[in-house]
C-alpha cells in the first residue's frame, strides 16, 4: 500500500531551544484513517501543522504526499497545500467572506471553473446542512455551524489528505456527529486519507481506524 | 458604509500628496512664466564711447538674446535750440553710444555680476546700468516664493507619507489572515495579494479622479483666474492630460509600493 506520510528520525520545535517532537519514525497508509491523542501540550498540534507544512522539520524527514518538507520551496509546499483540506479548531474561515466564498477557497485555488465550483459548494452545503445559510458571514453562525463551513472547505477539492485538529472540540452533538459523518464519508468513499488529531475517540465510530498516542515527544501506536 | 470606510483613509492620503504635487506644478509654472515675464522687461543699458562690435558680445556672453542701439533721437530733439542739421549730425558722431542689452532668461544676481565683468573688460564701455538693486529684490522674493511653497509641499508629502505608513500597519493587520488563510491552502504569492492591489489600484483611481475633479474646479474658479490676472501672467492651472497622467502614475505608484510592502511584510503564522 503506498505510504502518505513517512517520518524518519522526525524532530519538532519552534525554536532551537525546546523540542518538542522528538526523532520519531512512522509512516500511514493511503487511505487510511488515523487519530493521534495525547494530553495537552503533548505535540499533537505541533506535528499536525508539520504535516502541512506549517512547521518545518528541526531534523529528520518528513514526506508528505511524495513531497519532502525539511526545506521545501514555497511553490512545492503550495502544489502539496492544493491537495490537503485542513479543518482547524479555530476554524480559520475568512470573516469577510461568506460562508460560500470561504467554502469556494480551495476551490479557487485550483483553478476550478465557476459552474464546477458552484455545483460543488452547493452540494456541500446541503450535506453540511448550511443550505438556507449560504450568504451569511462566518461571525453570523454559530461554533458547530462554523466547523461544518471549515469542514465542507476542507473537503470541497476532493483533497488526498485530511488533517483535523481536535475538529469536534467544543461543538455540540449534533455538529459533533455531522463532522464525524463526513470525515467517515470522506474516507470511504473518496478513499481520502484523514489524520484527526483529538483527546477522544468517539464511541461511534464505525469504521477501522488507527490510533497513535503522542507521550513525551514520542509517539506510539495503540492496538 | 464598511466598504466606503475600507477606501476613505487612503483616498484621502493620496489625494493630499497629489493636492500638494499639484499646487508645486502650478507655483513652478507660475514663477517660471513670471520669470519669463520679467526678462522680456528687463534689460541692461550699456553706454559706450564707440559703437560696440555687437557679433563679438553675442558671441562671449551667451545669456545676450540681442543687442539694439539705442537712437540718440530723442536726446538731441531735447537739446534742439535751433542747431543746423550739420551740427545735430556732428552731435550724433560725439554722442556716447546707448545700447539696451535682452537677455535670453531672468538672470540670477550672479549672471548679472558676470556679464557686468565681461563687459567692462571691453574699453569702450564707460557705463553699465543693470538695475541690480531691483532686479536682487524680486529675484530674491521669486526665490524666497518658490522655497516657501516647496518647503510647505515637502512638510505636507511627508506627513502624509507618515500617514500612509500608518494606514499600511492597519492594511497588514486587516489582511494578514486572510493572506494566512489563504496560504494554507497553498494559493500562490500573487494570489493572495491579488485583492490588497486591487484595493490599491481601486483607490489609486479614486484619488486621481478626485484630484482631476477638484483641479477641474479650481482651474476655471474665476477668483483664482482673477489672482493670476492681478500679477500679470497667465498659465494653465490644470491640463486636464498630461498633469492628470502625472498624478494618476503618482498616486498608482505610491499606493502600489504599499501593497508590495504588506506582501513583502507578510509571514505565516505557526
Amino acid at each position: 500500500m503506498d505510504k502518505v506520510i513517512i517520518a524518519d528520525n522526525l524532530s519538532l520545535s519552534y525554536s532551537n531551544d525546546e523540542t518538542i517532537i522528538n526523532k520519531v519514525n512512522f509512516s500511514i497508509n493511503s487511505g487510511s484513517f488515523v487519530f493521534i491523542t495525547g494530553a495537552s501540550g503533548s505535540g499533537k498540534s505541533t506535528l499536525l501543522k508539520s504535516l502541512y507544512g506549517a512547521l518545518k522539520p528541526k531534523e529528520g524527514s518528513l514526506v508528505v504526499g511524495g513531497v519532502e518538507l525539511r526545506g521545501v520551496s514555497g511553490s512545492k509546499l503550495n502544489f502539496l497545500r492544493k491537495h490537503i483540506g485542513i479543518v482547524f479548531q479555530d476554524y480559520k474561515l475568512v470573516k469577510e467572506w461568506t460562508i460560500e466564498k470561504n467554502i469556494m477557497l480551495p476551490l479557487i485555488i485550483n483553478g476550478y471553473e465557476k459552474s464546477v465550483t458552484q455545483n460543488q459548494v452547493d452540494s456541500l452545503l446541503k450535506h453540511v446542512r448550511l443550505k438556507h445559510q449560504a450568504g451569511k458571514y462566518p461571525l453570523e453562525l454559530s461554533g458547530g455551524e462554523q466547523q461544518r463551513v471549515a469542514m465542507a472547505r476542507a473537503l470541497s477539492h476532493n483533497p488526498i489528505l485530511i488533517l483535523a485538529d481536535e475538529p469536534t472540540g467544543n461543538l455540540d452533538d449534533y455538529s459533533s456527529q455531522l463532522i464525524w459523518n463526513l470525515l467517515e464519508g470522506a474516507n470511504q468513499q473518496l478513499k481520502t486519507t484523514v489524520i484527526v488529531v483529538t483527546h477522544h475517540i468517539p464511541e461511534t465510530m464505525g469504521i477501522d481506524y488507527k490510533h497513535y498516542h503522542i507521550e513525551y515527544g514520542s509517539i506510539h501506536e495503540v492496538s | 458604509m464598511k466598504s466606503v470606510r475600507n477606501h476613505l483613509s487612503l483616498v484621502i492620503a493620496l489625494l493630499s500628496i497629489l493636492f500638494s504635487i499639484q499646487i508645486f506644478i502650478v507655483v513652478d509654472r507660475s514663477i517660471t512664466t513670471y520669470k519669463h515675464n520679467l526678462a522680456t522687461k528687463y534689460s541692461v543699458v550699456v553706454v559706450s564711447q564707440k559703437k560696440l562690435d555687437t557679433e563679438t558680445l553675442l558671441k562671449k556672453n551667451t545669456i545676450i538674446e540681442t543687442i539694439e542701439k539705442l537712437s540718440p533721437d530723442n536726446v538731441i530733439e531735447k537739446l534742439d535750440t535751433g542747431m543746423s542739421a550739420k551740427s545735430i549730425d556732428f552731435l550724433k558722431l560725439t554722442l556716447p553710444k546707448f545700447y539696451k542689452i535682452k537677455l535670453t532668461h531672468f538672470p540670477s544676481p550672479s549672471e548679472i555680476d558676470k556679464l557686468t565683468k565681461n563687459l567692462k573688460k571691453n574699453k569702450n564701455i564707460k557705463k553699465i546700468e543693470s538695475f541690480s538693486n531691483n532686479h536682487d529684490t524680486t529675484y530674491k522674493l521669486l526665490i524666497l516664493f518658490k522655497s516657501v511653497i516647496s518647503a510647505f509641499a515637502l512638510v505636507m508629502i511627508v506627513v502624509t507619507i507618515l500617514l500612509i505608513f500608518k494606514e499600511l500597519r492597519i492594511w497588514q493587520f486587516k489582511h494578514n489572515e486572510r493572506m494566512n488563510i489563504m496560504g494554507l491552502f497553498g494559493a500562490p504569492t500573487w494570489l493572495r495579494s491579488a485583492v490588497l492591489f486591487r484595493l490599491a489600484i481601486v483607490d489609486a483611481l479614486i484619488a486621481s479622479a478626485l484630484a482631476f475633479i477638484l483641479f477641474s474646479i479650481i482651474s476655471t474658479n474665476e477668483w483664482v483666474l482673477a489672482q493670476f490676472k492681478t500679477i500679470g501672467i497667465s498659465i494653465v492651472i490644470f491640463d486636464p492630460v498630461s498633469d492628470f497622467l502625472i498624478l494618476l502614475g503618482i498616486a498608482l505608484v505610491l499606493s502600489l509600493l504599499l501593497a508590495s510592502f504588506i506582501v513583502l511584510g507578510h509571514k505565516e503564522e505557526v
